[in-house]
């Protein structure tokens, strides 16, 4: 594979419910070592973007490829393993509320068979360092903690296992400006450390600026605009700039009924 | 489609049949399929459950906490429930018996009932109440929170983590449940027979035992795997199939127990006429 390979490759990705078409012919490259973040607005597909690249859902059409082996046509036992490499942030924590914090932490570990309790304990703790939250928090239940607390569980969840690739959906969705700024912070830290290729999907302008190294934008199911973050409030497409922007006029019109 | 129904009766072109009767039949239609898609999705799912019990990884941790869950923290409304129904049980057999002269035979009809019929129906209504709501709550939260999602993207199997060992802890305890059941039940019925209507009790256990044979027991025990089975695959189907958030969590957890409760009263009718029919 070339140095100029994308790690992850997306072309003509498909999905519809119903008569409606979510996604509309995706294409989208993410480098290797890089950031994306993709924006665009409520209902536009974001998620199930994400969720298709997770094998969270499957695509009508199109092709995903990671390091160049197409998932969509892998049998389902080599689907497991490259998706395996994949750590994912969920918007709302997605915590096992059963489970101690700890026990979240280092899900993967356990369930894998990689670690026994004890190593995978040490193991949380030491990642729950990583994210900024003192070991005892390994003890408390997912229903002890506040909203920023459980965005840096679930954070410390995704990258316990150390994966190649990592995905963010809305990270700083229900969370005040500073703990928005702090999980942003956290996310930036902790993907150089892992050396990891990163997504995120967000409507946060903010947020985009802090995490991308590259922007794309989602709109009508298609990838409309891509550029660096620099670029991203004066793009010089009209689409992209209504919606950085903030806007009520312009071409995108929301829908107010389905 | 009226239209071409209409043209094909020789009617005059264009004019319609009447809308309720073909409605109704429409409806008929929909419910059909809805159950026929409902009765598929949920042997799939019991399908693809069972094969997970038959290959590794096997989460043993999950099996205990189901296990405990069913079995010991159902153990007092199963035994207050025994107890109670073996009282009732001798007090209307009882009267019912003295009218044909029959009082004697009071302590095998207790144990006969108790075993084959009402130990495993009573205890699996009570826990299908109990634990097969709890589990379509518990699953129903974990898919609407996006916990399930989150253990696939962990790498794990939510039918091998979730489903799977429930299923089994449903075979295996509530037939423990119900042996504890069958005891207590008798004893119920034992205590009134002695203490309220004058029964020797070396008489009583005599006849008890003298008319109890081994398939009482192990039908009903059958029959309480079965029943665990049901309840906590139904349980898991309805949770795992909830959407919508609280409120189809809360449609979830209502679907499951009374889905469980009606199979539990047919299964059990299956179940006789296979162990008793002549």
């Amino acid at each position: 594979m070339s140095e100029t390979a994308p790690k992850i490759r997306v072309r003509g990705l498909r999905k519809a419910f119903g008569a409606k078409k979510v996604l509309d012919g995706v294409d989208l490259d993410i480098m290797t070592g890089t950031s994306t973040v993709v924006i665009g607005g409520s209902g536009t597909g974001k998620s199930v973007l994400l969720k298709c690249i997770l094998g969270l859902m499957e695509p009508d059409d199109g092709t995903i490829e990671i390091d160049g082996r197409d998932l969509l046509r892998l049998p389902p036992g080599e689907q497991r393993a490259v998706r395996a490499q994949i750590g994912m942030l969920f918007q709302n924590g997605a915590l096992f509320d059963s489970l101690p914090v700890w026990e979240n932490v280092a899900f993967g570990l356990l369930a894998q068979r990689r670690a026994s309790r004890v190593e995978a304990r040490v193991r949380a703790e030491e990642v729950l360092g990583q994210v900024g939250l003192a070991p005892t928090v390994g003890d408390l239940w997912p229903a002890e903690l506040s909203g920023g607390m459980q965005k840096r569980v679930g954070l410390a969840r995704a990258i316990a296992a150390q994966p190649e690739i990592l995905f963010f959906d809305e990270p700083t969705t229900g969370l005040d400006p500073i703990m928005g700024a702090v999980i942003d912070g956290l996310i930036v830290d902790c993907v150089k450390r892992l050396g990891s290729t990163s997504m995120a999907i967000t409507h946060d302008m903010a947020s985009a600026r802090r995490i991308a190294d590259r922007v794309a934008m989602l709109h009508g199911g298609r990838i409309i605009w891509s550029g660096p973050p620099d670029a991203l409030m004066d793009s010089g497409n009209p689409y992209v700039d209504q919606f950085t922007h903030g806007r009520r006029e312009g071409p995108i019109q929301m829908e107010l009924r389905r | 489609m009226r239209e071409a129904i209409t043209s094909a009766a020789g009617s005059k072109v264009g004019r319609r049949l009447p809308d309720a009767p073909l409605d109704a039949v429409a409806a008929l239609g929909r419910g059909v399929f809805a159950a026929c898609r409902a009765t598929g999705s949920l042997t799939l799912f019991a399908l693809s459950g069972v094969s997970h019990l038959l290959r590794p990884p096997f989460y043993g941790r999950m099996f205990l906490r189901a296990f405990i869950e069913f079995g010991y923290f159902s153990l007092p409304v199963v035994a207050l429930t025994a107890i109670f129904t073996g009282m009732v049980l001798a007090l209307q057999s009882s009267t019912g018996l003295a009218r044909f002269s029959a009082e004697t035979a009071m302590p095998s009809l207790v144990v006969l009932s108790i075993t084959r019929e009402l130990g495993p129906v009573l205890a699996g209504l009570m826990v299908a109440g109990r634990v097969g709501a709890a589990m379509a709550a518990e699953i129903g939260t974990m898919r609407v929170t996006d916990q399930i999602d989150a253990l696939q993207t962990l790498s794990t199997d939510p039918m091998k983590y979730l489903v799977a060992p429930r299923l089994l802890a449903g075979a295996v305890a509530l037939p423990l449940l119900v042996l504890v059941g069958d005891i207590l039940g008798v004893m119920g019925g034992f205590l009134i027979a002695t203490v309220s209507l004058g029964f020797n009790a070396a008489t009583y256990l005599r006849n008890t035992v003298d008319y109890l044979q081994t398939i009482d027991v192990v039908s009903g025990l059958v029959k309480a795997a079965v029943f665990g089975f049901i309840i906590a695959l139904l349980g898991c189907f309805h949770g795992y199939s909830s959407r919508g958030g609280a409120q189809g969590v809360g449609a979830a957890t209502t679907s499951a127990v009374v889905a469980a409760s009606v199979l539990i009263l047919a299964f059990d009718y299956g179940l006789t006429e296979l162990f008793f029919a002549k």
